[in-house]
């Protein structure tokens, strides 16, 4: 008997996971692998949600989440994006984007049924797109091109089997950026090839150099687009594990019936914590300022270091190149670990082409990054850079 | 950028962390150093920035300080109000801050001192008799949990792992 369904068992484990074991376990290690904020839940939200367990809020809720909650979220979207989504029916409240993610992806697929994935990407996109039975076709961004997804090389993929595009930008792993003329042709594509957009857009207010597009509002586009967002990385409540998905009135309905009997609710204490975080929404700002500081701070550290690094608009992440020190990505990062004590996550994790890169978080403080960067400058010597 | 962002930036820097050099809040808000340079020499001839101070928990140190909070009543005087008064309370070293409020008294003055007994007889001989005190309320300081936005126990931090993607 084999023991795993082909499904899953078709998934490699990354090679890479026993590199991160080790790190995750030394103590005194300067971590820029973090993907999360590193300041803990304001505590107007933590304290919002201790009232709410004291006033014994501690039951199921609705399927599609608090009424509240979904219709504070309605305002904000249209208040910041100029995009309306009915509260009853249109957003469904969900166990972080990563279950939103999923939910999309089995609500439209079909058996071998192809999903447009750019990399390097966030490493779940292609798992959940075999997970739900359909076939991932990467398209390589180039830092060259600033690693945006060119509407023509969109065109270049598209079979009669193409049923969605993904798209996250601000991008993770690289901090890339998409202008709205970019998304644009991107809309044109799916537009004229009858395809849907899954954005996931959870980096979207932390934009730094011009202002974030949602997908949702560009001609068009509402009723194709399956826009994802969640509380994790703008009021750093990642392990509250809320989030949230927004788009016509089928899809949700679609991916609401998988939600309620996988699911079922997403915890109502995080439900009313966000609740709060809505409320509380004026801190976003000056987090992004500071967020700005350390991007700064962390290109221009690493460009004096002797690494070409390019420059990220949205997200926490830097994306340098390390193709000067003739290591590979994982090589470089072991080394670095052992060495020197700094944690930094290789490129080859978000697909083949992140190859020859390193990502590096600035979500840490600014301390924590000067002296990583002043290891790092300390590695790279004994690399023969500079 | 707009000079008040600017300005607003590098008081905000300055305010976390008065250590930070010029060239790096130069990198941190994309401008040259020497505008940086002149931006904060100007905000310290204006008066903006007072001083760069660290804010030390003496407790912890092992350095016995005494400090006491003490409430003021006041008579205004006719031409200056409170300010001569508290111009005058101000001068003394042993007074580190004054402050004119609103409510049940007038001045709020914070006192700092080896002993009680000294901070004690420091109120009672220097600050008790000026002729515009009406009366004194003295509150000696038992812990302090947080000071100028700093919290001086921090609770303990959730810990991040070390890699997450």
């Amino acid at each position: 008997m084999t023991l795993i369904a082909d499904r899953v068992g078709q998934i490699k484990s990354s090679g890479i996971r026993e590199f991160f074991d080790i790190a995750q376990r030394m103590e005194d290690a300067i971590s820029l692998g973090v993907g999360e904020p590193d300041f803990v839940t304001p505590w107007s939200i933590r304290e919002a949600c201790i009232f709410s367990l004291e006033k014994g809020y501690t039951s199921y809720t609705s399927n599609w989440g608090l009424l509240e909650l979904r219709e504070m979220l309605s305002e904000k979207l249209h208040h910041d994006d100029s995009v309306y989504y009915d509260p009853e029916g249109e957003l469904l409240i969900t166990t972080g984007v990563s279950e939103a993610f999923d939910l999309a992806l089995r609500a439209i697929i079909n058996p071998g049924d192809e999903v447009i994935i750019h990399e390097p990407s966030y490493v779940s996109y292609k798992p959940c797109a075999l997970f739900a039975g359909g076939i991932p076709v990467s398209i390589e961004t180039e830092v060259g091109d600033e690693f945006k997804l060119r509407a023509d090389r969109i065109e270049d993929k598209i079979t009669e089997k193409t049923k969605a595009i993904v798209l996250n930008y601000p991008n993770n792993p690289t901090g890339a950026t998409l202008t709205k003329k970019d998304l644009e042709q991107i809309a044109d594509v799916a537009n004229e090839h009858d395809l849907l957009v899954i954005s996931d857009e959870i980096y979207g207010k932390l934009t730094y150099d011009g202002e974030h597009t949602c997908f949702s509002t560009l001609n068009g586009m509402k009723e194709r687009t399956i826009l994802l967002n969640g509380f994790s990385k703008a009021y750093a409540m990642t392990g509250w594990r809320i989030g949230y998905a927004a788009g016509n009135k089928d899809i949700i309905e679609a991916m609401m019936k998988i939600h309620q009997y996988t699911m079922l609710c997403t915890p109502i204490t995080a439900q009313m914590a966000a609740v709060e975080a809505l409320r509380c929404d004026d801190e976003t700002a000056e987090m992004v300022y500071e967020y700005n500081r350390r991007r700064r701070l962390m290109v221009e550290g690493l460009r004096e270091l002797g690494l070409s690094c390019f420059e990220p608009k949205g997200a926490f992440y830097t994306f340098p190149s390390i193709a000067n020190t003739g290591l590979t990505s994982a090589e470089f990062a072991k080394r670095l670990l052992f060495e020197h004590k700094v944690v930094v996550i290789p490129g080859s994790v978000f697909g083949d082409c992140g190859e020859g890169f390193i990502r590096c978080s600035y979500a840490v403080s600014q301390y924590e990054l000067k002296e990583a960067l002043n290891r790092l400058g300390r590695f790279l010597v004994t690399c023969g850079v500079k | 950028m707009k000079e008040e962002r600017k300005e607003g930036e590098i008081l905000k820097i300055l305010e976390e962390d008065a250590r930070t050099s010029d060239s790096e809040i130069a990198r941190m808000i994309g401008v040259d150093e020497e505008e940086v340079r002149s931006t904060i020499s100007e905000l310290e001839k204006q008066g903006i920035i007072i001083k760069y101070k660290a804010l030390i928990n003496y407790e912890k140190a092992g350095m016995k300080a005494v400090q006491a909070l003490i409430e003021l009543n006041l008579s205004p005087e006719r031409s200056t109000g409170y300010d001569s008064v508290a111009e005058r309370i101000s001068k003394f070293s042993e007074v580190k801050s004054v402050r004119l409020v609103s409510g049940e008294y007038d001045l709020l003055v914070r006192v700092e001192g080896e002993t009680m007994r000294e901070v004690a007889y420091f109120v009672a001989e220097k600050i008790a008799p000026l002729e515009q005190v009406r009366n004194t309320v003295t509150h000696f300081l038992l812990k302090t949990y947080k000071e100028n936005g700093e919290i001086y126990e921090e609770e303990e931090k959730g810990k991040r792992l070390a890699v997450t993607l």
